[in-house]
């Protein structure tokens, strides 16, 4: 059966389970998921990505923060189908051959962690904000994670560690 | 030899004893010279890069081959009787495997209760039926299509609407109960005799505990044995339950908390989660999931009890004289409530005190511990009336509290303390703060409307932990170790603390040291609660190692054909008269052979009080046109013991100083009194901190061993630092504007009410 067209040319797809193909990690991957299915639910149960974490489900906590074409987005909030051919990345595919991300590092070496839940979020956070922000200030990592929450309480270290990975790029 | 011991042991606030089997003898204190290779090192933690990468596997990221998803269908009614389920449209819909109610469940004894489905449903959220499907989203869809018959009742879920005359009253004896009471010398002709007194009633919120990973749990039950990996604070708790509620044996149950995202005290056993997805999974022989969402999880997995307390405190010559201290604790459906009169009753040496506490039963949700439950609140109260107390009196607040402070012994047992360096913390902080700077009515703020303020509160909690706890530590052939003990890191550490002490003990690097923690298929540990786990195990790793390194030298002694004496072990090595030769060298002379360490936890002394103390200083502005506080840095100067790892444990205490603010400034849980339900149960409404709530934190530590407590010298470090924060905050406001808030969280509308009744706004 061809596909339905909508009134700008697109395809109408669904309701039920369809292909989508993503860029995720540097690697072109299909997931089968119906549309309503969000993206944090198609990388943790699709694609075994469970470095993402599910805290609200509802977009209030920054857990499960990815990046999609670069920019932060809450995954709880993205439909898997609207990054059809869109670049997705998440916290598993930020160390190269073993070497952490300097953010990762930074985020180390200040402990800027406690029970380690918020912890991916809070890195893509500040991952997307070096690559706009090389060498932020304490305030710039604080706009960056302000949506990101730490129950923990582990935000001194989180923004030291945003200063510091910051600093570490530049060397 | 074998041998039964006695043992005095305190968990949040409640002294037992116990007995414990001990063999062989413990060790002396650890040295504490600064030579030590690794205990008071900061080091990262070990198991850092599996948090920062995502691949620390939590409960919630088990999804295993053929796995259920169960959900379970909660009560809209705060009170409700149950009387007929109609599970038809459920069961017939495609993908749902099962459902449990309370017609079809057999008898599960759960916390005082015979079911874990009641009859009478008493809040809402409290568990009716549940359901086991293919998906998730068919296990949603199937709880829509149960049909239940409830018979409403009358409900109250306010505190002090429970107290009054009207409300219903939910158990046969009413809604009150005395749970706890203390009285030395003579108040009443104390505060009679007083130069001056104050009389004030002080209120605290519900505070939720919204650890980020909910409540949860993944059963699977093979035929044998039953495995749970659930997200707790105490795996062999979860087991325990587990055990009663299912009438397995302990050798049939397994349960596994490898990492898990923070609990605060609510997940110190076994929930109805747990019980639901084991259930099923015996049921049905499919692994099954059951995690709560982020609602359910502010429904039905605990709080910190609002309270509603009275005070009256006396002085005469500039010393308190007399304290009366009441205190009602709502504990929703829950079976006791922590004390908050505990501060009142040991933190000062004060010769009259009269304290009594009552649980109050409520069609809201159960309390459960939530980081030093009760002392908070307590805190929260007694720190602040001793302030009004002082500036009655017209003595500096600090100056008062030094008079009461130096005592050294605890007024209930007349036990000693082990160790106490109260009065230091009181230096270091005041020093820290710039104390002299304080000016009793507060300064001027950074603008016309704002004033500013200095404030402090101290603290007595716990700590000292106790027996049982056990260790054991492998090493291997090729020299690397494995060491094994009863406990879980919830967060705090606790895996590189024990590596440190490990390696330190045995003498080898800190890298070789793989901890195998969370697994109740390992020797036996304590619930990671009450600020007790360093102290409970890591003494048993201290002594495990120990036990390891002899045996290791005298391996060593006979391979090398030198003696015992003449050895030594040092990073990894064996050395002997200068010679380095790696342990692994050593071993594989007698390959395949593993020698093992095991350490107990020895009882804590009978006749010393063993804990933690500390106090905490606040600057703050407060804007006097919105009410909104602007605290702008909190000194915490802490005496827990020998500190192990510097920097986890200033982690530790920033994140409770935070906690503390959130408690004290905006978290709050909201309940609509006629339907009886949460209003805010999510992280869009109840507010926890963020980043920008979070000012300067400064945290310094007294750094001496107790050596009367255990061979390592450390006490807890987990609830201090959230004990005194709110006090200080409250104080600090009070000395700014003169206003004193009598009710925590400082709500921007509680502070212009209290200013308005100072008479500073209208």
């Amino acid at each position: 059966m061809p596909p339905t067209i909508d009134r700008r040319g697109a395809a109408l797809r669904g309701p039920s389970a369809v292909d989508v193909a993503l860029e995720v990690n540097g690697e072109r991957v299909v997931v089968h998921v119906p549309p309503r299915r969000t993206l944090l639910d198609a990388l943790r149960e699709q694609l075994g990505l469970t470095g993402t974490k599910k805290v609200c489900d509802e977009g209030t906590c920054g857990a499960c923060t990815v990046l999609v074409d670069g920019r932060p987005v809450y995954s709880c909030l993205t439909l898997a189908i609207a990054c059809e051919n869109r670049r997705v990345e998440t916290i598993e595919g930020l160390a190269k051959d073993g070497e952490l991300h300097p953010v990762q590092r930074a985020f180390v070496d200040t402990d800027a962690f406690q029970c380690g839940f918020c912890t991916p979020g809070q890195v893509m956070s500040i991952v997307a904000l070096l690559r706009t922000v090389p060498q932020p200030t304490e305030d710039d990592v604080k706009r960056a994670v302000a949506g990101n929450l730490c129950r923990c309480g582990a935000y001194p270290n989180i923004v030291a560690a945003g200063v510091s990975a910051g600093r570490r790029k530049r060397t | 030899m074998t041998r039964i011991l006695k043992s005095i042991e305190e968990f949040e606030g409640e002294v037992s004893e116990s007995l414990v089997i001990v063999d062989g003898h413990d060790l002396p204190p650890a040295r504490h010279d600064g030579g030590s290779p690794e205990i008071g090192r900061s080091r990262r933690r070990i198991d850092a890069t599996q948090r920062v990468t995502g691949r620390a596997r939590y409960t919630q990221d088990l999804y295993l081959a053929g796995m259920l998803h169960a959900r379970i269908l909660r009560s809209p009614h705060a009170r409700a009787r149950v009387r007929r389920i109609d599970t038809k449209r459920a069961e017939a819909l495609p993908g749902v495997r099962g459902v449990l109610h309370r017609f079809n469940t057999p008898k599960t004894p759960f916390r005082g209760d015979d079911v874990i489905f009641r009859e009478e449903v008493r809040f809402v959220g409290e568990e009716v039926c549940a359901v086991a499907a293919d998906d998730e989203d068919t296990a949603r869809e199937a709880l829509a299509l149960i049909e239940v018959d409830y018979e409403r009742l009358p409900h109250v879920v306010d505190l002090e609407e429970a107290l009054g005359d009207v409300a219903p009253q939910l158990e046969s004896d009413g809604n009150v109960s005395e749970s706890g009471s203390h009285k030395r010398g003579d108040t009443k002709r104390a505060l009679k005799e007083a130069d001056v007194a104050v009389d004030v009633t002080y209120r605290t919120s519900t505070q939720l505990h919204n650890a980020l990973e909910t409540h949860g749990a993944v059963a699977l039950y093979d035929g044998e044995m039953l495995t749970v990996w659930e997200s707790t604070q105490h795996v062999f708790g979860v087991r325990t339950g587990l055990k009663n509620a299912l009438k397995l044996p302990y050798s049939r149950i397994r349960v596994i908390c490898d990492y898990m995202g923070g609990g605060f005290g609510a997940k110190n056993g076994v929930g109805k989660y747990t019980i639901v997805a084991s259930l099923f999974s015996m049921r049905l022989g499919k692994p099954v999931r059951c995690v709560l969402t982020r609602d359910e999880e502010n429904l039905a997995a605990g709080n910190r009890s609002a309270t509603l307390q009275q005070l009256r405190l006396g002085a005469k010559g500039g010393r308190i004289t007399a304290i009366e201290h009441t205190s009602w604790s709502n504990s929703g459906q829950g079976k006791w409530i922590a004390n908050p009169t505990g501060p009142t009753n040991t933190l000062y040496e004060v010769a009259n005190v009269n304290t009594r506490s009552y649980k109050v039963v409520t069609n809201a949700g159960s309390l459960s511990a939530f980081r030093a439950p009760g002392y908070v609140e307590g805190a929260f109260a007694l720190e602040s009336a001793i302030d009004e107390l002082a500036e009655a009196a017209g003595v500096d607040p600090l100056t008062l509290r030094r008079r009461h402070a130096g005592a050294g012994k605890d007024p209930i047992t007349g036990n000693r303390y082990s160790d106490k360096h109260l009065l230091e913390c009181y230096r270091i902080g005041a020093k820290e703060i710039g104390w002299d700077r304080r000016r009793a009515g507060g300064t001027r703020g950074s603008a016309p409307h704002r004033r500013r303020g200095i404030g402090m509160a101290s603290q007595i909690w716990g700590g000292g932990g106790g027996p049982p706890a056990y260790a054991t530590v492998h090493v291997d052939p090729d020299g690397s170790v494995v060491l094994t003990a009863g406990t879980q890191d919830i967060g705090t550490g606790t895996r590189t603390v024990l590596a440190q002490i490990c390696a330190d003990e045995l003498g080898v690097e800190l890298d070789d040291v793989r901890v195998q923690i969370g697994d109740s298929a390992g020797p036996f540990g304590p619930m990671s609660a009450g600020s007790m786990t360093l102290a409970s195990v890591g003494p048993a790793v201290r002594l495990a190692a120990h036990d390891a390194r002899e045996q290791l030298l005298g391996a060593a002694a006979g391979v090398l054909e030198t003696p015992k004496a003449e050895l030594r072990l040092e990073a990894g090595a064996i050395v002997s008269k200068g010679a380095r030769i790696p342990l692994g060298e050593v071993l594989g002379k007698v390959d395949n052979n593993t020698v093992i360490g095991k350490g107990i936890r020895f009882p804590n002394a009978d006749d010393l009080a063993q804990k933690t103390f500390s106090a905490q200083f606040a600057e703050v502005e407060v804007d006097v046109r919105t009410g909104e506080i602007f605290v702008e840095r909190i000194v915490a100067a802490l005496d827990v013991g020998r500190i192990v790892n510097p920097l986890t444990a200033a982690s530790q205490v920033e994140g409770g100083v935070i906690q503390g603010i959130g408690f004290a400034l905006s978290e709050e849980r909201i309940v609509d009194r006629a339907l009886g339900r949460v209003m805010n149960g999510n992280l869009e409404g109840y507010k926890v901190p963020t980043v920008k709530d979070v000012p300067t934190i400064v945290v310094k530590f007294v750094d001496r061993p107790d050596r009367r407590a255990n061979n390592l010298g450390a006490k807890g470090l987990g609830e201090p630092p959230i004990i005194p924060t709110a006090a200080a905050i409250a104080n600090a406001v009070a000395n700014a504007t003169g206003a004193r808030v009598r009710h925590a969280p400082l709500t921007r509308a509680r502070v212009l009410e209290a200013l308005a009744l100072a008479g500073i706004r209208d």
